[in-house]
């Protein structure tokens, strides 16, 4: 636990948590309002995002991967909506079609445009190179009091530092908007409370922190973050406050665990390489949720006595 | 453009042939067993057991590459990737039945989850001294260049069953698609048939696995059942033109792969599938966009028609341009808004109409043929002509139009 670790681990770690922060926090009530599945879909039309931005600015810096795959995760909300009005289509099914169509169309065209010479592939967008944001001036902990040393941090890390500020702030500003009309849209409605812009809202919050996410960590990170903490949260406790902290606590959990796990754990096992951090941080709040379905106090369904509970 | 063709009629090679057909099949099983789940408005299942083969076949990989065999086997990675899915939902309906967590959720879970392990598999497996090519990234979105000739006959064969299985459960899977509380009523074990269903989709997904990828088959599960929405309302059929749409996408697809390079086959055939869809949601009749809108011109039209010849019948001015416009180009006003000699004799026809409505109203007071009045549809296509015979009685005798 020292200058390897600072140099190494630390920002990594740090990145991953953040990261499974910011999606953890729309993700409570994207669960709430049974609209789990648009973090999914959003991480699917990231892709054709970033390579239409590629393409028209042929450079891969940050900014105009971002502004492409934000404006992507827009089009695609607003297509689904325009397929459920047009087409009088279920919501399930009229997602289930953009997303994968426009994955399908980032796909080719990845294939299409010549980007060997970049980062950009398929696997990169799934998985993440949250192993390679390491911090290579780091000498110890006490770089990080060295001005010098803090100015070549990884700039993933102040960019999900901000974005998982940005959401936490907007959680606590919109807090009673939010918690009103994902209980009962009727009696948000009736207060006078724009319940149309709060939802859109609360897509886009979601989207923000996926594309930032995605840069960093990878889709799969991105989807398991929106779903388990939440999910598991929600069997915790019945009320909104104390799910929220729950779900920070287990996205902050789940992002250290699967960090170590996925960077000292083969060793442990005796092996000599490291496997997906990406992958793993998955599969440990895929284990959180697991545990909170066998043994969380609020389990079971209203209505529903112990013994059909099990 | 001749490759195209060649592949089209099935010249372009053995393979390309069977990898066509393969597609075929495979698009004509997935768009019939999609329905299905389609109906029962649970589409994005298929997403979660599509993203939950992955460990499987990381796993099938590494088992059979410490049984000493080659771990590139297509028939073992499919076993394993058929078992992992059937893993994964029974986990969702474990988790949906058990929790109080909703069906979305547990789908987005087990994904997520179920794909998170597979990539941790994946860089084991590249770690692996044996496993630097084993391409299982082909998985994730499919590829069929580099396929195997016994691949593509497992794949051809894979797809023949599929369909033949849908088409001997199709009745008992409408049923309990189209009304499971009814299907439950009539004996059928409604649970065993949902297992039937996942299953069929399951095997699509796994045969599917080498030619679109494990992303994008979740696509050939959806889009063509929503494509087949458009053209009918009946369930029994809705199977048949999914089966059809999802069949031709895939034979086209493999075409237009098949005939030029750097055209990925999975992404190929989901463009075509999306773009069946697109042209349906714009051009099928009733339910299109386009049929919609005229639908919406023409009753604007008889609304704007009907009301200006009421007002031409109380002498009242138009000022709406439209409805001088509609009454204009029927030769029943001038440009002024004032009626011809045809506008005030269909004026003084529409309201005794109105007026005959009124009194049928009256005499009828909640009877269910009064429902029926929406100010357009003329008395004669509700009441008999006795019946109407005695409104006009009760009205008295005929007054002039317009006050002239």
């Amino acid at each position: 636990m020292g200058a390897e670790f600072v140099q190494f681990s630390l920002t990594p770690i740090l990145i991953g948590v953040l990261a499974s922060i910011a999606c953890a926090l729309p993700g409570n009530f994207l669960v709430l309002r049974r609209q789990a599945l648009i973090g999914d879909a959003i991480s699917h039309v990231v892709l054709p995002g970033i390579v239409v931005a590629f393409l028209l600015t042929a450079s891969v810096a940050a900014l105009p991967m971002l502004i492409g795959a934000a404006g992507a995760a827009i089009v695609a909300v607003i297509l689904i909506e325009a397929i459920k009005r047009l087409g009088r289509i279920e919501p399930g099914a009229a997602m289930g079609v953009t997303f994968t169509t426009l994955f399908a169309g980032g796909v080719l065209l990845l294939e299409q445009t010549d980007t060997s010479s970049v980062h950009i592939d398929v696997e990169h967008a799934l998985m993440g190179n949250l192993e390679t944001l390491i911090w290579f001036r780091a000498d110890g902990w006490g770089s990080l009091l060295d001005p010098v040393a803090l100015a070549s941090l990884p700039p993933e890390l102040p960019r999900m530092a901000v974005t998982a500020a940005i959401l936490t702030v907007l959680t606590l500003v919109f807090w009673r908007w939010l918690k009103i009309s994902t209980f009962d849209e009727g009696f948000a409605r009736t207060l006078g409370l724009p319940v149309g812009a709060i939802g859109l809202g609360l897509v886009i919050a979601a989207a923000v922190a996926a594309v930032a996410a995605f840069d960093a960590v990878g889709s799969i990170i991105v989807i398991a973050m929106f779903i388990c903490p939440p999910a598991a949260a929600r069997l915790m406790t019945n009320r909104l406050e104390h799910q929220v902290l729950w779900s920070v606590g287990f996205a902050t959990l789940s992002a250290v665990l699967g960090y170590v796990l996925a960077g000292y754990g083969p060793l442990w096992l005796g092996g000599s390489n490291a496997v997906s951090a990406a992958g793993m941080i998955a599969a440990v709040s895929g284990l959180i949720l697991g545990l909170a379905c066998l043994f969380a106090p609020h389990r079971a369904r209203v209505g529903v006595g112990r013994e059909d509970a099990g | 453009m001749e490759g195209f063709a060649d592949a089209l009629l099935l010249r372009a090679g053995y393979n390309a042939a069977l990898v066509g057909v393969g597609a075929a099949l495979l698009g004509f099983a997935a768009g019939a067993s999609g329905s299905f789940m389609f109906l029962r408005k649970r589409a994005l299942v298929s997403d979660a057991v599509a993203h939950a083969t992955l460990p499987g076949v990381g796993l099938a990989f590494i088992a059979m590459v410490m049984l000493g065999g080659d771990g590139r086997w297509l028939p073992g990675l499919l076993a394993g990737s058929a078992l992992s899915a059937w893993v994964g939902l029974l986990v969702v309906e474990w988790i949906t039945r058990r929790t109080r967590l909703p069906e979305d959720t547990a789908i987005g879970a087990v994904l997520s989850v179920f794909f998170g392990i597979g990539i941790v598999l994946l860089t084991v497996i590249q770690s692996m001294s044996s496993g630097r090519q084993a391409g299982l990234e082909d998985f994730l979105l499919g590829a069929t260049a580099g396929m195997l000739y016994q691949d593509a006959v497992v794949i051809a064969a894979g797809g023949t069953l599929a369909v033949l299985a849908t088409w001997i459960l199709r009745r008992p899977m409408t049923l309990v698609a189209f009304d499971a509380e009814y299907a439950a009523a009539s004996g059928y074990d409604v649970r065993r048939i949902d297992l039937a269903m996942m299953g069929l989709v399951l095997a699509v997904t796994v045969i599917g696995l080498k030619i679109v990828g494990l992303i994008l088959i979740v696509a050939m599960l959806i889009i063509p059942p929503v494509t087949a929405r458009f053209w009918t309302d009946r369930s029994d059929r809705l199977i048949w033109v999914a089966g059809a749409s999802g069949g031709l996408a895939g034979y086209f697809g493999a075409a237009i792969s098949a005939s030029a390079p750097a055209l990925p086959t999975g992404p190929i055939i989901v463009l075509v599938a999306a773009a069946l869809f697109i042209v349906s949601l714009f051009l099928a009749p009733v339910r299109g966009v386009l049929a919609a809108l005229l639908r919406h011109r023409r009753f604007q039209h008889r609304v704007h028609l009907r009301q200006g010849l009421l007002a031409l019948a109380r002498g009242d001015r138009i000022l709406e341009p439209y409805t001088i416009r509609v009454l204009q180009a029927e030769g029943l006003a001038r440009a002024d808004g004032v009626a011809t000699e045809a506008g005030r004799a269909r004026a003084a026809r529409i309201a005794r109409d109105e007026r005959r409505w009124a009194v049928a109203r009256e005499v009828h007071q909640d009877s269910g043929l009064t429902g029926r009045y929406d100010g357009l549809t003329p008395i004669e296509q509700v009441f008999t002509p006795d019946e109407i015979a005695e409104f006009d009685r009760r009205l008295g005798g005929p007054t002039p139009v317009g006050g002239a």
